[in-house]
């Protein structure tokens, strides 16, 4: 018997006695009505609570505050897929990843930070998916260089997880951020930034 | 393969690796109370992560009907579970993603080397998983010549101290910060002398021992939180990125899982994903989670394994009281406010699951009949804290005394009519009772020397006692008994002693 048929035979021997399982009760929060407003309120204060830095603008002040958030890296790196009227148009520090013409692990570490979009954000729980498309990249590209600037359209926040998860590609490769990389086992002291990114900076785009 | 059961029915087939205890509970239980500083740790650090869980949980007004539909999820995945990892194992598959399936520890362990050496690396970097800490991993590729580097900051400071973890959370926490630092000072290569004991520097330490390693493997190894069937998705859940270097740079990915890790569809997973960090870290949500479908093409490893792992699941399964054990998200809620654990610590546990999951888990994957197992269900006071805080519902204390019942029915034996065990106690009883009797069964001694052989040797009882000459010879007993040898040599001499007098 191969060890896959073993291994069911032995479940299915040790249930034999098994009562049937009743339904799932989903009783729990599964949508919400809460305004546009209250949205943001929420998630830049849970954001925060992680230590990410937020900004809330308004679309045409993007490409100034991403300039901003980016004036002390010496490079950045960009997916292929983000919208290049967020930024000016030649800078000699941008790298672009694209499939076919991907940084190596090398070269990404030698670059100071990264900029990408995202693909839904929990308020509740101050969470930011990232689902690998053109303007979110490669999950290495938002993991080796230490600043990660992310933009967040108001549109792509819900309040609940359920809610986010009805949005979700399940099967597109998901990096859920909450906040930058964190370790509390030293005695159990939060310090922010390990191996992640060490910086996060959070721009919430209304009108996006 | 049909999930209609037929045919015999298989015995439960028991769990091994790091499951079984050396010493006793009470031994073990009683030395560490004596460790003074790691009862400190421990409570700051048991008392801390609670209150920070009553509160992240009392921000939910629905976390009891979160808990309903976990504890029922659960219950529906182990009912299902053939067809559940049927399903899963398709999609995985359909996606790029190899499946392995492994009996127990040793197998998955063998399969994993066996991985890792088609790659022709003998370096991996690994992610904090309870699955390969159960079977030995590290233990055993180090004997096949493979360095299993453990990247999680906790399990690299228990890695290069030699220790085991102590908490299925926070490994580490038995430590303070001037141990983590002479354990850095003495065992990491190039690391400044002058480092001192300030956690941020620590970490910094430990960033740039990893740094190298993480950019350069070829080959990952992870457990995973949970595995999604109607997608074939996996996940991990960490804090510090440690967990997407590994799942995200090596171009091999293996990923270690128990079979009772299943859940079968996304809508499940939001009500996991909102049980899970707030039970076991006290936060909203842990500062990463990675999810995988099989391989994406262009994004992280293209060969991606997943081992299946039984290793006394099925066993625990079986018993009806208890199956409900392998509902258990490992989110540590449970010691957290457990009063022994937080006297004892996790190393009083022996295996690789402490606290009162640990009690119940470990002798239901090796059987209560695994002696120094079997005390683990007395390692509690029963005091109920434990399923109150357990986010999946499991009643820990009833299963506490469902396994005592067990251990004390496995030594006793369970048979109405009386066993020879029972016989032969009550021979004993009344060959002790009185001088006479033992005298009188005594006279029957010169009857074993005949059934010794001439090497003085008894070599074969009968009925129960054949269990006993099984593996070990019985030296005959001596051709005359105590009673008889200590009347005829000391009679004379008492009397002597009374006459002097
Ligand atoms: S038994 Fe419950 S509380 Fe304990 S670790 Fe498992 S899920 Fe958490």
């Amino acid at each position: 018997m191969s060890a896959k048929e073993e291994i069911l035979s032995r479940i299915t021997s040790a249930l034999r006695d098994a009562p049937a399982p009743g339904p799932v009760p989903r009783e729990y929060r599964t949508s919400s009505d809460m305004p546009e407003a209250e949205l943001i309120e929420l998630l830049v204060d849970r954001l925060e609570d992680y230590k990410a830095h937020v900004d809330v603008v308004d679309l045409p002040q993007l490409p100034t505050t991403i300039a901003e958030r980016l004036k002390d890296a010496t490079s950045f790196v960009v997916p292929h897929g983000i919208d290049t009227t967020w930024l000016p148009a030649a800078d000699a520090r941008r790298r672009i990843d694209a499939p076919g013409a991907v940084l190596s692990v090398t070269e990404l570490d030698g670059t100071d930070a990264v900029l990408t979009s995202s693909a839904v954000s929990i308020a509740e729980s101050g969470t930011i998916v990232l689902d690998g498309s053109g303007d979110q990249g490669r999950r290495a590209i938002s993991l080796v260089p230490d600043h990660h600037v992310c933009v967040v359209p108001v549109s792509s926040i819900v309040r609940l997880l359920p809610e986010a998860m009805a949005r979700m590609d399940i099967t597109r490769p998901l990096t859920w951020i909450s906040g930058p990389s964190a370790t509390s086992d030293i005695e159990l002291e939060r310090v922010e930034g390990v191996h992640g990114p060490r910086q996060l900076d959070v721009i919430i785009v209304k009108g996006l | 393969m049909s999930n209609v059961f037929m045919g015999m029915p298989t015995l439960p087939v028991f769990g091994d690796g790091n499951l079984h205890i050396e010493e006793t509970f009470p031994t073990a239980a009683h030395r560490e109370l004596g460790n003074t500083q790691m009862r400190a740790n421990l409570r700051h650090a048991t008392h801390t992560i609670r209150d920070k869980r009553l509160k992240v949980v009392a921000e939910l007004p629905d976390w009891e009907e979160l808990r309903d539909a976990g504890s029922a999820t659960k219950n529906l995945v182990m009912a299902n579970l053939p067809a559940l990892l049927e399903e899963f194992e398709k999609n995985f598959t359909a996606r790029g993603g190899i499946i392995h399936w492994a009996r127990d520890a040793h197998e998955a362990n063998s399969i994993v080397a066996g991985l890792i050496k088609e790659q022709n690396t003998t370096e991996v970097v690994k992610v904090k998983s309870m699955a390969t800490q159960e079977i030995g991993l590290n233990e055993y590729l180090e004997e096949q010549g493979i360095s299993a580097f453990e990247t999680d900051l906790a399990e690299l400071i228990v890695q290069l101290g030699h220790d085991k973890p102590s908490h299925i959370l926070v490994p580490a926490i038995h430590k303070n910060r001037t141990e983590v630092r002479d354990i850095f000072l003495a065992e990491m290569p190039n690391v400044d002398p002058n480092l001192t004991d300030e956690p941020r520097l620590l970490a910094m330490a430990a960033r740039e021992h990893l740094r190298r390693k993480f950019l350069s493997a070829k080959v990952a190894i992870s457990g995973a939180n949970f595995a999604l069937a109607d997608s074939g998705t996996l996940a991990v859940v960490e804090s510090e990125g440690n967990g997407r270097m590994c799942l995200t740079l090596p171009e091999t990915l293996i990923t270690v899982m128990g079979i009772e890790k299943l859940l079968p569809g996304k809508e499940d997973l939001e009500v996991f994903m909102q049980l899970l960090p707030r039970s076991s870290t006290g936060e909203r949500m842990n500062p990463y989670t990675s999810l995988w479908t099989g391989v994406t093409e262009g994004d992280g490893p293209q060969n991606v394994h997943l081992v299946l792992m039984d290793n006394g699941r099925t066993a625990a399964l079986a018993d009806k009281y208890g199956r409900t054990a392998l509902n258990c998200i490992r989110c540590s809620a449970c010691m957290n406010v457990c009063p022994v654990y937080e006297r004892t610590g996790g190393h009083a546990y022996g295996s690789t699951y402490p606290g009162p999951i640990g009690a119940i888990l470990t002798p239901l994957l090796t059987g209560i009949t695994s002696e120094e197992n079997s005390t683990l269900p007395y390692a509690s006071s029963l005091c109920g804290a434990c399923y109150d805080a357990c986010p999946v519902k499991i009643n820990i204390p009833e299963i506490l005394v469902h396994l005592r019942g067990e251990d004390v029915d496995s030594k006793r034996g369970t048979k109405k009519l009386p066993s020879q065990m029972d016989l032969m106690m009550k021979g004993g009883s009344w060959a002790f009772s009185s001088g006479k009797h033992l005298g009188l069964l005594e006279k029957g001694l010169p009857l074993g020397k005949l059934a010794a052989g001439r090497d003085k040797k008894i070599k074969a009882l009968p009925g129960i006692a054949a269990g006993w000459t099984q593996s070990r010879d019985i030296p005959a007993p001596p051709s005359q008994s105590f009673r008889d040898w200590w009347k005829k040599d000391h009679t004379p001499v008492a009397a002597t002693n009374k006459q002097e007098k």
